[in-house]
């Protein structure tokens, strides 16, 4: 009961401190509609294509939306010492990254539904297969908070946590399909399309939306979670390594 | 909480940061409920110790139980059972000072009713009832400390970390703080205090350990260290012009005192006999210096210290004046 005490409250600190903050919300806001309507202008598409964008609207906010904010909430947190404050709690070392990671992983899933409800205007919904499309988003949202984590980890200044974050963010928009099939990728660059994890949450969105998927659903599923806790495991390590060293 | 002699004890705990060992082989124990004082200038070692038996750093080798419970391979296992107040506050700019002490009970499985009458309890022990609602961010550097001392105890912990706890805050602050810690001990809770100004651990500690680059020299009760110097007679005089050319005449002219003389002018004579300070003052006019002013010093543990480190508790001084710290 008193680990669950700790964890909730960690989870509803950073909620009421960082995520629920108005430039935050916002930021998820314009974010996800920004990227659309730059979409539609480049492409001169009709309201028709949406579906085949949404996919990877969807999975772009997640990513830029968890890996922005977690790793400049720990780097932050590092810096100004109040992580060490966590460190001391008396609570097992994953549940206490678990919780510290949740908000992340809640507001990733927030930003997921931004896009929807807007496309909710344009398009039909009806098609849409909820039960692949909801675990993919959780598990991008799990996996993109983890890789803010990693990368938080493995700075020390918040300027860096942004800096570093966008030498993976940006890559991945090209290399995981999200927006271009990577059938057309260069034949060197797929083998690095399928080591990143998004490659597999994208395929899932795409299925889900428009039925596009590459790769059978439940093995994409599987290797996201397989992703998932392979960054969990790495970072936690990483922190055990560099934090209480 | 099991009732053990001594509640922490250490052994051979080293800790090295690349070439440099920062913690060098140290043994000690505490005992239950003493307040249990780490003596030493900046970059001694004390951060890291701590950091070490709280579960912020690793030893290299060596070994730790606290309250019993081995700590060498788990660092985190009796945190349950320690309060940490570090040498800078580590709570959160952007809450109030209520909502900081209401989370930190919370990291410690206390139950809402209970954090909240437990932080309002403390709040006004520390005085800091009217600045409740207030960002923690925009205290003053007293009241920081004071809410990290009352975030270090918000869950009774048996055992108290206290990393350098009146360092750069004011002197009313400071000497109310030192209020607070001794409450805290004479209330039964185990203290372990790192300083490096000499007269605070003089006047709380139980016992003292000096450690000066990483290493204990001599750890033993205020009452022992200054036990063989109580003997002695010193008298500080304090003249206008230079006097480092005039040692060699006074040493020869008084061979029964030693004398120890600074740039700044000031002469310091210890005796095991009574010094008269008469012919001491005519001898120097004679030599065309003046003296303003002749004190005499009770022998304290900062001359201890100096005769058991060879370091100079002005240079210690000095590091607590670059930290901006009064006493």
């Amino acid at each position: 009961m008193r680990y669950w005490i700790a964890f909730w409250n960690i989870l509803l600190k950073d909620m009421r401190t960082y995520y629920l903050k108005p430039p935050n919300i916002s930021w998820g806001l314009i974010f996800p509609l920004a990227w659309t309507g730059m979409f539609f202008v480049k492409s001169g598409a009709e309201l028709g294509s949406i579906a085949t964008l949404l996919p990877g609207v969807v999975a772009i906010s997640i990513l830029f939306g968890t890996t922005s904010m977690l790793s400049v909430t720990v780097t932050f947190e590092k810096k100004n010492r109040s992580f060490e404050r966590l460190l001391l709690a008396p609570i097992p070392f994953e549940l206490l990254m678990l919780a510290k990671t949740s908000g992340a992983i809640l507001f990733g899933v927030a930003n997921a539904f931004v896009p929807i409800i807007m496309a909710a205007f344009l398009m039909d919904l009806s098609p849409l297969v909820w039960v692949e499309f909801i675990p993919a988003v959780v598990l991008i949202a799990i996996a993109s908070t983890f890789l803010g984590l990693f990368i938080a980890v493995s700075v020390s200044e918040v300027f860096e946590a942004q800096t570093f974050s966008n030498f993976f963010r940006f890559p991945m928009i090209f290399l995981c399909g999200l927006f271009f099939p990577i059938e057309k990728l260069p034949v060197f660059l797929k083998p690095l399309s399928y080591a990143l994890p998004l490659t597999y949450g994208a395929d899932v969105l795409h299925g889900a939306v428009h039925g596009a998927n590459v790769m059978p659903i439940s093995s994409d599923l599987l290797v996201m979670g397989a992703f998932c806790l392979g960054l969990f495991v790495l970072s936690l390590q990483m922190i055990r390594r560099r934090w209480i060293a | 909480m099991n009732q053990v002699a001594h509640i922490i004890e250490v052994a051979d705990l080293t800790k090295q940061f690349d070439d440099i060992k920062a913690v060098n082989s140290i043994t000690f124990g505490v005992h239950t409920g003493e307040l249990f004082g780490f003596l030493g200038p900046n970059g001694a070692g004390k951060t890291t110790t701590i950091n070490m038996l709280t579960g912020l750093a690793r030893p290299d080798s060596g070994s730790i139980r606290i309250s019993d419970i081995d700590c060498t391979e788990n660092p985190r296992a009796a945190q349950h059972l320690v309060g940490v107040v570090p040498d800078e506050s580590n709570l959160y700019p952007e809450l109030t000072g209520f909502d900081n002490l209401c989370f930190c009970a919370s990291l410690y499985g206390i139950k809402k009713k209970e954090r909240e009458s437990r932080a309002r309890e403390l709040l006004d022990m520390f005085g800091l009832t009217q600045a409740a609602n207030r960002r923690f961010g925009g205290y003053s550097k007293g009241m920081k400390r004071k809410l990290t001392i009352a975030a270090g105890i918000i869950h009774k912990p048996p055992i108290l970390f206290l990393d350098e706890p009146t360092t750069g805050i004011d002197v009313a602050s400071a000497r109310q703080l030192r209020q607070l810690v001794d409450d805290l001990h004479r209330s039964g809770t185990t203290i372990f205090l790192t300083t490096h100004y000499i007269e605070e651990a003089e006047r709380l500690c139980d016992r003292i350990a000096f450690i000066v680059s990483g290493r204990i020299i001599r750890i033993d009760t205020v009452e022992n260290l200054v036990q063989p110097i109580r003997a002695k007679h010193v008298v500080q005089l304090a003249c206008t012009n230079s006097i480092l050319d005039i040692q060699g005449k006074l040493s020869s002219s008084f061979p029964e005192l030693h004398f120890a003389l600074s740039g700044n002018g000031v002469i310091r004579v210890e005796s095991d006999q009574p010094i008269g300070v008469g012919p001491l003052i005519r001898f120097l006019e004679d030599n065309g210096t003046e003296v303003l002013e002749a004190r005499r010093i009770r022998p304290s543990l900062e001359d201890v210290f100096v005769r058991i480190t060879g370091l100079e508790a002005e240079a210690m001084r000095k590091e607590k004046e670059k930290k901006g710290g009064g006493q």
